[in-house]
């Protein structure tokens, strides 16, 4: 979801980019008589996705996690792009590599963008087959069990058929929670952080001005304003700053920026931007234009809108009995978008459904964004211990270093 | 696993849903999910018990149990386990009210506070005992609501809880000899209890 804040948050001793120098690489995993039929029965005939790779695959197969990614996320998460400044690693660098709690030394750590998003993967903005434009509004809405079977079938072209974990933060963590549900015969252990498997009234709430914030932009032309001159930047920007406030935490807003005005000592009492937390909304704003596309904002609200893996809970029940998945579900206790009673909840769920799931909620002040940071050190210290042990059951050697393993 | 676990182990039975409250590093919880086929979640406030527990597989919320328990549904377990924990806790009436909401059956274990050992240390010395089995100074003890065997025996009748079973046992943990029946409340360092509502 947010994305940069984490980056500049390395701890001294874990320099950034540890899996080293990465690139996107690109799948077609569905295509010409086999396209993707999406649950609501929509087809798609032609999709393609991007994903990273770090680590090495074992002969066996059974070390490899699946990072699902956040709203605003891609598959970039570690490691650094040939040619990028190397104090900007992937977007969620700190936990992924030798060492750390995603441990490269001894899992095959996979992310891939999402199906709708715009960084690779198809989405709104590819080419649609049928009219050779770009989709727009014209692509299906996609739902969460659909982000699922994409990058289950980018697993098989890699010959991947179980994963030791799917992980994953915010929507993310929905991802991971509705691949378990699925597919629990193949997927040993399942990590679901500042997640939540029932938006409340309140996130629908804001999603719903974001999207008008979108729509409502002159620019937006029907979500057909690919081939135009302008974009709907003013109000993808605007969007952006709304998920920007409840990303933080009241008291982290208040640490970083409290009354401060930007560049001066006095007011200047004016409807320019002012105050130091304005100019941070505005530089978030602005900064996510120029990397992000509105209608895949407005497909991911959506999906996230929509989200409801429980409203069955006969089929949960059933789903779960089939395998031995397990479940990590982390909250934090700052986060107000995700609050611990979206965690609750969801751990609940599971357990009523028969799933042995670990639970707790970590004290942070980043509010929603404390899964993209690596302290306190708690939180990184449950997710390493959580896959240790699912490593432990499948035979998988210990972690290298141990004074590694303790620092993370 | 330590005996007196073991004890409360075979007092849980098999194939049970448990839920272990204070439940440590997860020793019990694992011998009753992999000897046992029970199923089972525990709660646990101390952070290294935790990760003790994650890095035994037992399932296991972290967090205070008396802010914990409430949020369980009426039956979501067959059996409700409060191993050594009941002295600790604030309200421990309210704690054996609870775990007979979620739960039809409790095994609940506690050290006696009426044995003899202890007695006589605050009859003839004066002073707050300290042994194995309650090995902390009194200013820094976790353990604020000590009772004893007949004390206990009084609150669970008061709770409408029947003993099913009680087995006595020494500070090791192990059962203790025949003859501390005669005098339970005095011979019984402790005694572990199986409860119904």
């Amino acid at each position: 979801m947010p994305d940069g804040s984490a980056r500049n948050t390395l701890l001294p001793d874990e320099g950034p980019g540890g899996v080293g120098t990465v690139e996107t690489k690109r799948a077609v995993v569905f295509e010409g008589d086999r396209p993707l039929t999406l649950a609501s029965g929509a087809t798609l005939p032609h999709v393609e996705v991007a994903y990273e790779t770090y680590g090495e695959l074992n002969p066996e197969r059974s070390n490899a996690v699946f990072i699902c990614h956040a709203l605003s996320g891609d598959a970039h998460a570690a490691g650094i792009h040939e040619g990028d400044d190397p104090k900007r690693p992937g977007w969620w660098d700190n936990i992924v590599g030798p060492g750390r709690p995603l441990d490269t030394d001894r899992f095959f750590v996979i992310c891939a963008n999402v199906l709708g998003g715009c960084k690779g993967t198809t989405g709104p903005s590819s080419i649609d087959p049928a009219t050779g434009k770009p989709y727009g509004l014209r692509f299906p809405l996609v739902q969460v069990r659909d982000l699922v079977e994409t990058h289950r079938a980018l697993l098989h072209e890699l010959g991947i058929e179980r994963l030791l974990a799917a992980v994953g933060g915010s929507l993310g963590g929905m991802q991971a929670l509705q691949w378990a549900i699925d597919h629990p015969t193949e997927v040993d252990g399942t990590a679901i952080i500042a997640a939540s498997a029932r938006l409340s009234a309140q996130n629908i709430a804001f999603s719903a001005v974001a999207r008008e914030a979108i729509m409502r932009d002159p620019d937006f032309a029907g979500g057909d304003y690919y081939e135009n001159d302008r974009r709907p930047d003013a109000g993808l920007a605007l969007a952006r700053m709304i998920g920007h406030i409840t990303y933080l935490s009241e008291e982290s807003m208040r640490e970083k920026f409290g009354r401060r005005i930007q560049d001066a000592e006095v007011p200047r009492f004016g409807f320019d931007v002012d105050f130091q937390v304005e100019s941070y909304l505005h530089y978030q704003g602005q900064s996510f234009v120029g990397r992000f596309d509105a209608n895949t904002y407005l497909y991911m609200g959506r999906t996230m809108d929509y989200f409801d893996p429980f409203e069955d809970r006969a089929h949960v029940q059933r789903q779960i009995a089939q395998g031995e998945t397990s479940f990590l579900v982390v909250s934090f206790d700052s986060d107000w978008r995700f609050s611990t009673e979206h965690a609750r909840v969801m751990a609940s769920e599971l357990r009523g459904a028969g799933a042995p799931v670990t639970f707790q909620e970590i004290s942070s002040p980043h509010g929603h964004d404390s899964f993209l940071f690596p302290d306190p050190a708690e939180y990184h210290r449950t997710v390493a211990g959580y896959l240790d042990r699912l490593a432990t059951q499948r035979g998988i050697s210990p972690r290298r270093s141990l004074a590694a393993g303790a620092r993370n | 696993m330590r005996p007196d676990l073991d004890i409360v182990a075979g007092l849980v039975g098999s194939g049970q849903r448990v839920l272990d409250l204070g439940c440590g590093d997860g020793a019990l919880l694992e011998n009753l999910i992999s000897e046992r086929e029970c199923s089972g979640l525990g709660v646990e406030r101390e952070l290294d018990d935790f990760h003790a527990c994650i890095a035994r597989g037992v399932p296991v919320t972290q967090g205070d149990l008396e802010d914990e328990l409430p949020r369980f549904g009426a039956g979501d377990f067959d059996v409700a386990v409060l191993s050594l924990t009941l002295q600790a806790v604030s309200r421990p009436d309210r704690v054996l009210t609870e775990m007979k909401r979620v739960a039809p059956r409790l095994v609940v274990s506690l050290p006696n506070f009426a044995h003899w050992r202890l007695r006589t240390t605050v009859a003839l010395r004066g002073r707050m005992p300290v042994t194995d089995a309650l090995p902390y100074q009194w200013f820094d003890t976790p353990n604020i609501h000590l009772c004893t065997i007949v004390d206990f025996e009084e609150l669970a009748a008061e709770l409408d809880l029947a003993i099913e079973r009680r087995i006595l046992i020494d500070a090791n943990g192990h059962r203790a000899p025949k003859i501390t029946s005669r005098a339970p409340n005095l011979l019984a360092e402790r005694a572990v209890y199986s409860l119904t509502a």
